[in-house]
């Protein structure tokens, strides 16, 4: 379980304010959504929640819990670029997790240890729909691949949160549509819950199960300033959508 | 390929021509027989003093010098560089000062040298040492500094710490940054190596063609100069395969 709850949190650049009175509690296994112009702050909060920046003011908690204020284990994260490693193979880069956290400072598994941690790692790459692509390098795959392989790889963490930063935004529609199958999939079989920031409408209607509008109330010129963004719409999806429950409605085209 | 050598060739051999048809005993053109027969003197021959061969006593003289000093400049560049590019508070201390330290002409302290280290081995390794590690420590940090911030955050949520981030995701993409940073310094590696053999040395490739400019023996100097062109192509050559079989991924394009 994974609820997560944000209290009246701030975020401020010098005298700049980018985000301002953000409460939202997000239930547990949920997908939600933030969506919103370019500049009102979505993809600061997902830095915050990731770890990567620090909340001027405000709270957030994790199943209770304060966040631990630097980046770990218990956050997966994809963002649009540069989430794998190019010098990994496809079973290199869906292993170094496992072997971070379990190989100490050597940073490389040895005999039984490693062969069950390749077996767990391609069952993982199979799940992913990149079976038999294990020895290619990042740079051999395609844009749609590379995400699918930044996915195995934060899922193998099993994280409580995996956060996405616009994951899908460079990729073909084609190839969108079949990450988001994906994407459901994962969402539906695992235990986490996930917030993505998106610019496109279509994909955060398509995929989460709330989508959570950020905008800046006061936006003239001499108000840019004192004001920042905060939550103007807080859509739950109707019908609602569960993780882990078959939904009979499915909107036109996409998803499944 | 071959063209632009094959050009030169032909070219040297009609001014040597034109030279010795006006005074065959010229010494500055000397014929590509005269050639011949010092590489047969200094190549094939035992020296009458020493016993040994010249060319390659002053080979293995030099080359000796020179991956001594190619080899501490790329553990000094690799360990400076890499904590240079990795950690702000060391980086804020020491890159002013490496900076500085690159923009000391090498030449001008080589007197320095040889009063401090004396005429031996030392003095001379030291030179190319302070000629090269200078600039291949900037070129690592840089490089070091260059990789995306995502992957940082990325290898953090995969539970890394900060010794096997360092070991697992800095040290590898380095290493052919590396690499290709010696192959870069082979050129003023020489050129300091020379410089040095030529002002106190009994032996090495740079102390021979000095030694031999007393008697205007273009026919030794001229084939000393292709040989030491030829070992500097050849190590920048065999660098480069190591890199490829080693690091294979360095080859393929970029990864996004």
């Amino acid at each position: 379980m994974s609820e997560l709850v944000i209290e009246n949190l701030w975020k401020e650049y010098d005298s700049q304010i980018v985000l301002e009175r953000i409460s939202l509690t997000i239930a547990s296994r949920s997908f939600v959504a933030l969506v919103g112009p370019s500049g009102c702050g979505k993809s600061t909060f997902l830095r915050i929640l990731l770890g990567q920046e620090q909340a001027t003011r405000g709270k957030i908690l994790v199943d209770g819990q304060p966040l631990p204020a630097e980046p770990g284990a218990e956050r997966g994260v994809v963002f649009q670029q540069y989430s794998v490693f190019p010098h990994l193979t496809v079973l290199g880069n869906v292993l170094l997790g496992k072997e971070f956290s379990d190989a100490g400072i050597k940073a490389k598994l040895f005999g039984a240890a490693k062969r069950n941690a390749i077996s767990e790692a391609k069952a993982m790459i199979e799940d992913v729909g990149l079976g038999g692509a294990e020895d290619k390098y990042p740079s051999q795959l395609s844009g749609g691949m590379r995400q699918r392989l930044a996915l195995a790889q934060a899922l193998m963490m099993k994280p409580k949160v995996l956060l996405l930063d616009e994951p899908f935004g460079a990729l073909d529609p084609g190839i969108r549509a079949d990450i988001h199958t994906l994407m459901k999939r994962l969402w539906n079989q695992t235990q986490m819950t996930i917030v993505m920031v998106t610019h496109d409408l279509r994909e955060a209607f398509t995929l989460a199960s709330r989508v959570i509008a950020f905008e800046r109330p006061r936006d003239r010129p001499e108000e840019r300033e004192g004001y920042g963004a905060t939550i103007t719409k807080d859509h739950e999806i109707w019908p609602p959508r569960v993780a882990g429950v078959a939904s009979n409605y499915r909107p036109p085209g996409e998803g499944k | 390929m071959l063209l632009p050598f094959m050009v030169l060739v032909v070219a040297y051999s009609i001014g040597s021509t034109i030279r010795l048809a006006d005074n065959p005993n010229d010494k500055l053109l000397p014929g590509l027989l005269g050639f011949g027969e010092a590489i047969q003197r200094m190549a094939f021959t035992a020296d009458p003093h020493t016993g040994e061969i010249l060319l390659w006593s002053d080979t293995k003289a030099s080359l000796f010098r020179i991956f001594c000093g190619l080899g501490i400049s790329t553990v000094l560049a690799l360990a400076v560089g890499m904590v240079i590019g990795m950690l702000p508070h060391v980086r804020a201390l020491l890159a002013p000062f490496v900076a500085a330290i690159a923009m000391v002409p090498p030449l001008a302290l080589l007197p320095i040298l040889f009063i401090v280290l004396g005429l031996g081995e030392t003095s001379k390794i030291a030179l190319i040492v302070i000629g090269i590690a200078p600039t291949m420590m900037r070129e690592l940090a840089m490089r070091a500094q260059e990789l995306p911030r995502e992957q940082i955050i990325k290898a953090e949520t995969l539970s890394g710490n900060s010794w096997q981030i360092a070991l697992r995701v800095f040290l590898p993409q380095i290493l052919p940054r590396l690499i290709t940073s010696m192959r870069l310094q082979l050129g003023p590696a020489w050129l300091f190596l020379i410089a040095a053999e030529a002002i106190s040395s009994d032996s090495g490739l740079g102390y021979r063609i000095f030694l031999v400019r007393r008697y205007l023996a273009m026919d030794v100097i001229f084939p000393y100069v292709g040989w030491i062109t030829l070992l500097a192509v050849l190590t920048s050559l065999l660098l480069d395969q190591f890199r490829k079989w080693i690091f294979p991924w360095s080859e393929l394009e970029a990864a996004p």
